[in-house]
C-alpha cells in the first residue's frame, strides 16, 4: 500500500461504582427503563450534584496507572448539546483542566514492544440510552435514563497507531489495565467499554496529517478491526482518484459492515464548553497522589515480563497467565507454595484449568480446585501417574475434594512394586500367547496391546514405565 | 463588538429556537450592547491575576459512593409529554 495509516482511540470506560456520579441512583446494568433515575440525574431544574468520591478516585487511579501527569486542579464543564439521550442538554465532562495529561501505554506487538501516548484521560457523566422500536412506520424514539449520570472515563490517545495489530494491542493492553486496577468490569456486551477510531490516510514518507475521519458505534474490538479495514480501503480508493476525504463522523453499521456519514450534527463541534458551577473544583495535593499510586498493583506488562524473567516461562505462556489477574494470581499463589517447577504449574493452568473454567464457564475466583489443592495434586503425581492424575483433577472439580483423599478413597496409588508386577505380566501373557508369540517375533506394536490388558486389569494403576521394561525383558529372550 | 444577525441565526439554531426577523434584529443589538458592557472589564490590567471561574473558595466537596432509592418511574414519568412502556417517548431520532 503505498498509504501510511494514522490512527488515534479514543475510549469510554464505564467506572464501577454502586452509585451514579452525581446522585445516589444505582449504576446496575439491565434494570427496567427509568427505574434508576432522580431529578438531580434527569436535570430537573434546582438540584444540586455531588461529585460521587468514588469515582473521581477510580479516575485519579486510572490516569496514574497510564502514567499522565496529574492536575494539581481540575475541575468540571458544562459541553452543551441537544440530544434525547442527554436530559441536561450538557454533559458535564472536563476540558480546560483534565484529570490526567502526557501518559503514556506500552502495547507489545508480535513481540516487539512500542509506546502509545496518552493526550489526556477525564472524567465526565454517561448519556442515557436510546431504543428505536422496530415496528415500521414508528414516528417515536423510546429513551431509558437508568444510565443517565453513570460514571464514565474517558482515555484519549494521540493519533500513533499505525497498523490494526497495533490498535488490537492497545485495546487489549488498556482494557487489562482497567481490569487490574479495578475500576471498572469492561464488559463489551453491557457496553461498559466502547471505543472511537480516528482514522487518516497520507503518502508514505509524508509527514503532514490527512484529513480526520472518526468513527463512532463501535461495541466491539471486532468492529473496530473491522471499521479499519474498511475506511483504509474507502479513503485510499478516495486518494486514488485525486479525491478530498471529507473531515467527518461517520457511524459504524454492523450489521452491513459499512461505515455511514453522520447526518444533521454540522455544528455538533460547538459545545460552548464553561466551568460547571453547581460543582466546586478539586485541587489534588501529592499526598493523595502517592496514597492512590500506592494501590495500584503491578501492571499486565510487567507482570508478562517479571514472569518469563523470575519464573523462566515462555513469553507466550507469561502473556496468557497475565492476560486475567485473578488468574496471574492463582498461578503465583502456586508457585510460592510449590517445590515443582513454575513451567509444570503453568503447563497445568494453561491446559487443564483454562480448559475447565471454559467449560464449566466460570472464572478462577470460583473455581473448585484452590491453589493448595492444585499444588497437593501436582505433588501426589508421581505415585499415581500421569494420566491418572488428569482423572483425579476431575474428580476434584466435581467432588470438592483433596487429591489425597480421592486417591485413598479409590485406591489410585500406582502399583510400582515390582514383583508385584510381575505377578500380573505373567498372567497376561499367559492369555495373550499369540501377542506375546508376536511381540518375540517382531512386530512391536503388539506391546501396546499387552500393556493396554495389563492396564485394564490393573485398573490404570500400573506404573507403565516400569512394565514397560518388565514386558521387553520377558518377550526378548526365551520365555523363562 | 457586533454580533450579526447571521450569528443570531447560529445561536438560535444552537437552542433549537425559532425566531422571526424582527427578533433576530433586537437580540442581535440587546447582545452587542451586553458584550460591549462587559468589554468594560478589557480596561483593568490582569496580566499579574489568574483565571478565576468560581465565586467561592470551597473546592474537593464529595459525597461518598452510597446508593439512594431512586424516583418513582411512574412520578417521573408523568413529567414528560408522552411516554410509552416505562420509557420517555421522543420524536423519532433518525441515526
Ligand atoms: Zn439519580
Amino acid at each position: 500500500m503505498k498509504y501510511e495509516v494514522v490512527m488515534g482511540l479514543e475510549t469510554h470506560a464505564e467506572l464501577d461504582t454502586k452509585s451514579k456520579l452525581f446522585c445516589g441512583c444505582s449504576t446496575k446494568f439491565g434494570s427496567e427503563p427509568n427505574t434508576q433515575t432522580c431529578p438531580i440525574c434527569l436535570g430537573l431544574p434546582g438540584v444540586l450534584p455531588v461529585m460521587n468520591k468514588k469515582a473521581f478516585e477510580h479516575s485519579l487511579k486510572a490516569a496514574l496507572a497510564l502514567h499522565c501527569e496529574i492536575s494539581k486542579f481540575t475541575n468540571f464543564d458544562r459541553k452543551s448539546y441537544y440530544y434525547p439521550d442527554l436530559p441536561k442538554n450538557y454533559q458535564t465532562s472536563q476540558n480546560y483542566f483534565n484529570i490526567g495529561n502526557n501518559g503514556y501505554v506500552d502495547i507489545v506487538v508480535k513481540g516487539k514492544e512500542k509506546r502509545i501516548d496518552i493526550h489526556n484521560v477525564h472524567l465526565e457523566e454517561e448519556a442515557g440510552k436510546l431504543v428505536h422500536p422496530e415496528t415500521t412506520g414508528a414516528n417515536y424514539s423510546l429513551v431509558d435514563f437508568n444510565r443517565a449520570g453513570v460514571p464514565l472515563l474517558e482515555v484519549v490517545t494521540q493519533p500513533d497507531m499505525r497498523s490494526v495489530d497495533e490498535v488490537e494491542s492497545y485495546m487489549q493492553t488498556l482494557r487489562n489495565i482497567l481490569l487490574y486496577i479495578g475500576v471498572s468490569d469492561c464488559k463489551m456486551q453491557e457496553g461498559s467499554l466502547r471505543f472511537e477510531v480516528s482514522i487518516s490516510l497520507r503518502e508514505k514518507g509524508s509527514n503532514i496529517l490527512g484529513n480526520r475521519v472518526e468513527i463512532k458505534n463501535l461495541n466491539s474490538m471486532k468492529a473496530v478491526l473491522k471499521v479499519i479495514a474498511y475506511e483504509i480501503s474507502r479513503q485510499g480508493s478516495l486518494l486514488d482518484k485525486g479525491e478530498d476525504v471529507l473531515m467527518e463522523t461517520r457511524l459504524w453499521d454492523d450489521v452491513d459492515s459499512v461505515s455511514r456519514r453522520m447526518r444533521s450534527k454540522e455544528e455538533a463541534h460547538d459545545y460552548r464548553y464553561f466551568p460547571e458551577p453547581d460543582l466546586v473544583p478539586v485541587w489534588i495535593d501529592q499526598g493523595w497522589i502517592d496514597e492512590t499510586q500506592a494501590t495500584i498493583p503491578e501492571l499486565p506488562v510487567d507482570r508478562h515480563r517479571r514472569f518469563v524473567n523470575e519464573y523462566t516461562i515462555s513469553d507466550y505462556d507469561a502473556g496468557v497467565l497475565t492476560e486475567d489477574k485473578p488468574l496471574a494470581d492463582y498461578f503465583e499463589e502456586c508457585v510460592k507454595m510449590s517445590q515443582d517447577s513454575p513451567k509444570e504449574l503453568s503447563n497445568w493452568i494453561i491446559n487443564d484449568v483454562l480448559r475447565e473454567l471454559n467449560e464449566r464457564k466460570t472464572n478462577v475466583q470460583d473455581f473448585a480446585i484452590s491453589p493448595e489443592m492444585l499444588v497437593e495434586l501436582i505433588k501426589i503425581k508421581p505415585t499415581i501417574g500421569s494420566s491418572i492424575a488428569k482423572d483425579v483433577f476431575i474428580e476434584m472439580i466435581n467432588t470438592g475434594k483433596t487429591a489425597t483423599s480421592i486417591v485413598k478413597e479409590k485406591d489410585l496409588t500406582q502399583m510400582d512394586d515390582v514383583s508385584e508386577l510381575d505377578d500380573v505380566v505373567t498372567k497376561v501373557i499367559e492369555e495373550n500367547s499369540k501377542a506375546a508369540e508376536d511381540y518375540r517375533l517382531g512386530k512391536k506394536s503388539a506391546l501396546a496391546f499387552l500393556i493396554g490388558q495389563t492396564m485394564k486389569i490393573t485398573k490404570g494403576k500400573a506404573n507403565p514405565k516400569i512394565l514397560t521394561e518388565i514386558f521387553k525383558e520377558r518377550l526378548s529372550a526365551d520365555p523363562k | 463588538m457586533d454580533i450579526s444577525v447571521k450569528e443570531i441565526e447560529h445561536i438560535a439554531n444552537l437552542s433549537r429556537i425559532t425566531l422571526a426577523v424582527d427578533e433576530k434584529n433586537i437580540f442581535a443589538k440587546q447582545l452587542t450592547n451586553i458584550l460591549d458592557y462587559i468589554e468594560k472589564l478589557n480596561e483593568l490590567d490582569t496580566d499579574d491575576v489568574q483565571p478565576m471561574a468560581y465565586a467561592t473558595s470551597l473546592k474537593n466537596v464529595f459525597r461518598e459512593d452510597e446508593l439512594k432509592s431512586s424516583f418513582s418511574r411512574q412520578e417521573i414519568l408523568e413529567l414528560s409529554p408522552s411516554s410509552a412502556n416505562g420509557f420517555f417517548k421522543v420524536p423519532k431520532v433518525i441515526e
